[in-house]
C-alpha cells in the first residue's frame, strides 16, 4: 500500500482545498482565512518538498523511538476517577452525563 | 528584595535546607518576593499558587521538625510548566481553550517532585499547546527575555526559562519537543537538558507530539539538572513508552574529559553562522580539547531533511492529540449553529490560535487520504535516515557537539510574520528530538548585539540511555568555563503587581 514513489505534487492549491482539510479538522474557518492559510501552505509545502527528492526506497518508517511493544502493567483493581472528578471541567452536564447537542436528525 | 539576587543552586538550597539552615517557608516567600519584583516586565508565571505553596512548606518544615528524614529536593521552590497536570491547579496550556481547566489528577513527574520535597509555585507561561519557538504564540502574554527583554526567551517553554534565567526560582520544568527546553535554555543562558525519549514519564504532560514529547528540566547548574532527573526519571506503569530502567544516577567523576571521543557534525557549523558566533564556538572547542576530549569531525547528512520532516510527523501527532479538544469534555465551548458538528468546529476555531490552527489543518492534511504515503509515510522513513546518521556517527566517536542554535536570541516580533523562519530555528535541536536522543543546551559563551550581551548555548548529544555521559561531560564543561555564573542584570520594578 505505501508507495515511496508517490511525489506530493498536487499540495493543496487553493481555498476549496483548505476548507476540506479544514472539515476534516473540524475546524471552522471563513473565506478570507482559508485564503491567508492556503498562501501559507504554499510557502511552507515549498520548503518541505525537499522530503521528495529523497530516496527512501526500501527505508522502514519509524514512528517513534523506542522498541518496547504491548508494554501493559498488572491488571489490578484501583481507585479510579469519580463521577463529580471527572465531571468537573465539563462546559455543561446534565445530572452524571456531558451534555451535547442533539444528534439525531442532523449532520452525521 | 535583598534576598532576591544572586539565588543558590537547588542542590546548595536542599543542602541548607537539611542542615537545618533555611527553612521551607522562607525559601517559598522569597521566591515569591522575587517573582513579585521581577515578574511584571517578565510574565514567566501564568499561575501562582501562593496558598498551596506556603502549605506545602510548612508540612515540610513540621516534618523537619518531627525528624522525618528530608527528600532530595526539600525545601526547593521549583516551577512547572503550564502544560502539566497538578490536581487542581490550572493548566491551561498557554491556551484559551483550556483556560480554567484543572486536571483531576497529578502527572507521575509531579508526584515524584512533590514526594522529594520540592514546592511547586505555579505555572509557567509558554506557546500555546508548546507549538511555538518564542513565547509568542501564548493566549496569555509574551514571556521576555531576562537578558533584554525586547528579545524573546526562545520557546515553547518560555516562562520557565525566563523564571530559571531572572532567579526566581532555581529549578524548573519544561517540555521539549523539537527544542522547545534546549533552544530557550541557549537564549537565557541556563542549563536545559532532554532526556532520551521514554527516560521521564510523560503521564500528566498533555500532549503535544506523543512520539517526541519528554518532560525536561532546566537549572543553572549541571549538577541541578543531575538532580532533577534523578528525581523524576524511572519507568513509570502509566506510560508504557517509560524506559524499563531505575532513576538516571550521576557518573560522579568530573577531573577533564580524557578518553571522549566528540564528533562535530560540520552540518551544524554551516558558513551561515556570524563570526562573533563562531568565535564563540571556537573558543568552546578549544576548552573540550584543552579538558582532554579528542575532536573528531562527523557528519549528519541528512540534517537538512530535519525540519520538513519534524514539522510533517509533529503537525501529525498534535492534529490527532488536539483533536480531544471538542468542547464537550473540558475546555472552552462554543455552540456554533446548535449541531455537534458546528459546535465541534465553532468550539476549536475560536479556541485554538492562529499557530496550533494552523498545525492541526497541516497535520490533518498530511495525514488525509490522498497525502498519507506522500508526506507523513515518507517522512517517517526520513526519520529513520536521521536516526541512522547518529547511529553511525556514534560508532566513532562517545558525544556530538554542536551549537543550539545558530544565533541568540532573536527579537520579540522578528520571526512572527513568517511561519517557517520560526520553523528554522530548530534547526539543530530538532534532529535529536526526530532520533530520540538526549540532548543538553549549556551556555558557552556571549555575544554582542545591539548593545546587549546575549548568551549562545553549546549542545552535547549522546546516544540513546547515554544521558549520564552527556550530563557529565556538560558539568565538567561548566566547572571549567564561568559562562553559567553570569547573570542578567534586572532592575526590580518599583511597585511590586499585586
Amino acid at each position: 500500500m505505501s508507495d515511496s514513489k508517490i511525489t506530493p505534487a498536487a499540495a493543496p492549491s487553493g481555498e476549496a482545498d483548505v476548507l476540506h482539510i479544514a472539515r476534516l479538522a473540524r475546524l471552522a474557518i471563513d473565506p478570507a482565512h482559508s485564503r491567508q492559510v492556503a498562501a501559507q501552505f504554499a510557502r511552507i509545502l515549498e520548503e518541505f518538498k525537499t522530503l521528495t527528492t529523497l530516496d527512501v526506497e526500501g527505508v522502514e518508517p519509524m514512528t517513534r523511538p523506542t522498541d518496547s511493544t504491548d508494554v501493559l502493567r498488572d491488571d489490578r483493581e484501583r481507585p479510579s476517577l469519580t463521577v463529580e472528578d471527572a465531571l468537573a471541567n465539563a462546559p455543561a452536564r446534565v445530572e452524571n452525563f456531558f451534555s451535547v447537542p442533539k444528534t439525531i436528525g442532523g449532520e452525521a | 528584595m535583598s534576598r532576591a539576587l544572586p539565588i543558590q543552586d537547588a542542590c546548595a538550597q536542599a543542602a541548607a535546607f537539611r542542615r537545618g539552615e533555611s527553612s521551607a517557608e522562607q525559601n517559598v516567600r522569597d521566591a515569591f518576593d522575587r517573582i513579585d519584583a521581577l515578574d511584571g516586565s517578565l510574565n514567566a508565571f501564568a499561575v501562582l499558587e501562593r496558598e498551596r505553596a506556603l502549605a506545602l512548606a510548612a508540612a515540610i518544615d513540621r516534618d523537619r521538625a518531627n525528624g522525618i528524614a528530608a527528600g532530595a529536593l526539600a525545601g526547593v521552590p521549583v516551577a512547572l510548566k503550564a502544560n502539566m497536570c497538578w490536581e487542581g491547579v490550572e493548566a491551561h496550556c498557554g491556551s484559551r481553550i483550556l483556560a480554567g481547566y484543572r486536571p483531576p489528577y497529578t502527572a507521575t513527574f509531579v508526584r515524584r517532585l512533590l514526594d522529594a520535597g520540592a514546592i511547586p509555585l505555579g505555572m509557567t507561561n509558554m506557546d500555546e499547546f508548546a507549538m511555538g519557538s518564542s513565547g509568542e504564540n501564548s493566549a496569555f502574554g509574551i514571556a521576555r527575555n531576562p537578558w533584554d527583554k525586547s528579545r524573546t526567551p526562545g520557546g515553547s517553554s518560555s516562562g520557565s526559562a525566563a523564571a530559571v534565567a531572572s532567579g526566581m526560582v532555581a529549578l524548573a520544568l519544561g517540555s521539549d519537543t523539537g527544542g522547545s527546553v534546549r533552544q530557550p535554555a541557549a537564549f537565557c543562558g541556563i542549563a536545559g537538558f532532554k532526556p532520551t525519549y521514554g527516560r521521564v514519564s510523560r503521564y500528566g504532560l498533555i500532549a503535544f507530539g506523543s512520539s517526541l514529547d519528554q518532560v525536561s528540566p532546566f537549572a543553572r547548574s549541571v549538577r541541578d539538572i543531575e538532580l532533577a532527573m534523578h528525581v523524576i526519571s524511572g519507568v513509570d506503569s502509566f506510560d508504557s513508552t517509560t524506559a524499563q530502567l531505575p532513576p538516571l544516577e550521576a557518573d560522579p567523576s568530573d577531573a577533564d574529559l580524557k578518553g571522549l571521543r566528540i564528533g562535530l557534525p560540520r552540518e551544524y557549523f554551516p558558513n551561515g553562522l556570524s563570526d562573533s558566533v563562531r568565535a564563540v564556538l571556537e573558543a568552546a572547542k578549544q576548552k573540550l580539547a584543552a579538558l582532554g576530549a579528542e575532536l573528531v569531525e562527523v557528519s549528519l547528512p541528512h540534517t537538512p531533511y530535519a525540519i520538513p520532516t519534524y514539522y510533517v510527523v509533529a503537525t501529525a501527532e498534535a492534529s490527532s492529540n488536539l483533536a480531544r479538544y471538542d468542547g464537550i469534555r473540558y475546555g472552552k465551548r462554543v455552540e456554533g449553529d446548535g449541531t455537534l458538528q458546528g459546535m465541534f468546529a465553532a468550539t476549536r476555531a475560536a479556541g485554538f490560535g492562529a499557530e496550533v490552527q494552523r498545525r492541526i489543518l497541516l497535520g490533518t492534511y498530511v495525514l488525509s487520504s490522498g497525502y498519507y504515503d506522500a508526506w507523513y509515510n515518507r517522512a517517517l522513513r526520513v526519520r529513520r535516515l536521521l536516526r541512522q546518521d547518529f547511529d553511525l556517527a556514534f560508532e566513532k566517536v562517545d558525544l556530538i557537539v554542536g551549537p543550539t542554535t545558530p544565533t541568540p536570541a532573536f527579537r520579540i516580533g522578528e520571526k512572527t510574520s513568517d511561519p517557517v523562519a520560526m520553523y528554522l530555528s530548530d534547526v539543530m535541536t530538532a534532529p535529536t528530538s526526530l532520533a530520540g536522543l538526549p540532548g543538553i543546551s549549556i551556555p558557552c559563551g556571549f555575544v554582542e548585539e545591539s548593545g546587549a550581551s546575549l548568551p549562545l548555548g553549546m549542545q552535547i548529544i549522546g546516544p540513546a540511555l547515554g544521558d549520564t555521559r552527556v550530563l557529565r561531560a556538560a558539568r565538567v564543561f561548566e566547572a571549567a568555563t564561568d559562562h553559567h555564573a553570569r547573570r542578567p542584570d534586572l532592575k526590580p520594578l518599583e511597585h511590586a503587581r499585586a
